[in-house]
């Protein structure tokens, strides 16, 4: 083969080999989701209403099999986004949308409501503060931002419903438990949420999987001025 | 300055033929810097060398480090005034050749070849007595002594607060005031502490900077530290064992208060947290997490009870 034919060969190997790189990397490694800006087109100082949903499985994207938190953007679109940015020193209203079956707690601790307004959160229009993991349907998940002290309990559905959602978004005529509460933002930073319920099944103590994966069962609130 | 290359039998005393004395001069030199600087840094730095004094063994800590410092500042002094004593005694000449490297001069020599293994093994023997003897006279100087610890202390009260961690957060139960458990780390003052350090899943590692208290968190393992606060602040708690995704984020923050702060505000967090303090596993030193996932709590693994040898006042364990 001439010199040029053999060059030729290397470019057009190496353009595959940096090809299937980019898409190894882009796949697996770089996040998959962006960032549901919460801060357009919001009048200054008045509140965030932040909706999220949780779901067994996220049928879609690199791991399907996942469970995951999803975000509702502004527009009222379902995002799996990760990293929510808000205002700082602004009311947060979150509502989570609970779609996912749960257990007991590993550490009752997280069952107890902390770090909100009035340390309650309304569930399914009835407030608590504390909810017993051991008894109805355990927790499905907990939504928490440790740095900030914050931790809710998300109860779990019933697993033997007949109407679970299998595949994201789910909507309401899934078997879902709403839950609200609010907290004040900080000021500015980036502040990494998380679950501390260990729902990565067929992982090492559940905490592997989605729970070692920013863009699943974890997050930040990127707060912004 | 001098352009003639040390003869090979002149170092490191002799002073042959009008040859200046650079060994005693760099003696000299370094001497007397050594007397300068040691006290000094003892004396001035010293006191503000972390992690302070906040707890008995912050305390000796700071001293130890102190001690290794005074030790080390000498060495590196004498070879900080070689390597300038040379540049400005023996460096090559702005004209000319520079003087060769190797040969005679360079040749080894027995009394600094002596002195060197001398001088090196007293250090480290030196080191090794005094690290060994500050492990023992200190409780373990912090660091966790596993869950039999040899190096107990003499405190008529020892108050035990239990270190759990978990992916990712460190939580803490007081098994003194109902085995009540809160995100937040709070001491007395002038109190003997037992740090009982376990975790529900994998390794973390406690370390709690001014306290100067470090022991590893590892499941079904009651890793026990010992520490007595000196003096009311803050305090940092920080996981030293990567342990995930969300290692760095796992801090939190603490406090060392008065006594009677800390009595008003473990009766107040007990009775507030009453309500979930019941749903708790009954309190034991280590727990038996599921290892299948998100299926099951963490359960009391009923093995070893409360020890008495930890009496906080007239308090006794929940257990």
């Amino acid at each position: 083969m001439s010199f040029r034919g053999r060059l030729s060969t290397f470019l057009v190997l190496l353009a595959v080999v940096v090809a299937l790189a980019v898409y190894t990397v882009n796949t697996y490694f770089l996040p998959q989701s962006g960032v549901a800006d919460f801060t357009l087109a919001q009048p200054a100082g008045a509140p965030v209403n932040l909706t999220v949903q949780t779901v067994g499985q996220i049928n879609f994207g690199p791991h399907p099999t996942w469970v995951s938190y999803l975000v509702q953007d502004p527009s009222g679109q379902w995002l799996h986004d990760t990293t929510w940015k808000v205002p700082a020193h602004t009311r947060i209203n979150v509502t989570v949308r609970q779609y996912d079956s749960g257990s007991p707690l590993r550490n009752q601790q997280w069952g107890k409501v902390q770090g909100v307004a009035g340390n309650v959160e309304i569930l399914n229009g009835k407030p608590i503060s504390v909810y017993d993991s051991n008894s109805g349907n355990g927790v499905g998940h907990t939504f928490a931002i440790p740095t900030l002290g914050i931790s809710v309990p998300l109860v779990a559905v019933d697993p033997n419903a007949t109407n679970i959602c299998s595949s994201a978004p789910c909507h309401s005529d899934s078997v879902s438990n709403t839950i609200t509460f609010s907290f004040m933002s900080p000021g500015p930073g980036e502040y990494p949420w998380q679950c501390f319920v260990p729902c990565g099944l067929g992982f090492l103590f559940g905490n592997g999987g989605p729970m070692s994966d920013a863009n699943y069962m974890g997050g930040f609130l990127d707060v912004v001025q | 300055m001098s352009d003639t290359a040390p003869r090979p039998d002149d170092a490191p005393v002799a002073a042959a033929d009008g040859e200046p004395r650079h060994f005693a001069r760099m003696i000299a030199i370094w001497l007397m810097l050594s007397l300068i600087l040691d006290p000094l840094f003892y004396f001035l730095v010293g006191p503000h060398v972390p992690p302070g004094t906040m707890t008995s063994t912050a305390e000796e800590n700071q001293f130890d480090f102190n001690i290794l410092i005074v030790i080390a500042l000498p060495v590196l002094i004498a070879v900080w005034v070689y390597l300038g004593y040379s540049i400005v005694m023996w460096r090559a000449p702005k004209s000319g050749v520079a003087d060769p490297v190797g040969g005679e001069t360079a040749r080894t020599h027995l009394g600094v070849q002596a002195a060197w293994i001398a001088i090196t093994s007293v250090i480290v023997l030196f080191l090794a007595g005094f690290g060994t003897f500050e492990l023992i006279s200190t409780n373990g100087a912090g660091g966790g002594e596993g869950p039999n610890p040899i190096w107990t202390p003499t405190a008529a009260h020892i108050l035990p607060i239990q270190v759990i961690g978990q992916q990712w957060a460190f939580t803490y139960r007081y098994p003194t005031f109902g085995g009540f458990e809160t995100k937040q780390l709070m001491v007395p003052v002038d109190t003997t502490i037992a740090f009982h350090v376990t975790s529900l899943d994998v390794i973390h590692s406690f370390w709690a900077y001014q306290l100067s208290i470090k022991a590893d968190a590892n499941p079904q393992v009651d890793n026990v530290a010992f520490t007595t606060t000196n003096h009311t602040g803050s305090v940092t708690v920080r996981c030293s064992e990567l342990c995930g995704l969300w290692h760095g984020a796992m801090f939190n923050y603490g406090q060392v208060i008065s006594k009677q702060a800390f009595e008003n505000w473990a009766t107040a967090t007990e009775k507030a947290n009453a309500s979930n303090t019941k749903l708790l596993p009954p309190f034991a030193w280590t727990y038996v997490p599921d290892a299948n996932g998100a299926d099951g709590g963490y359960y009391n693994d009923t093995v070893v009870p409360y020890s008495p040898s930890e009496v906080y006042g007239a308090k006794q364990p929940a257990s």
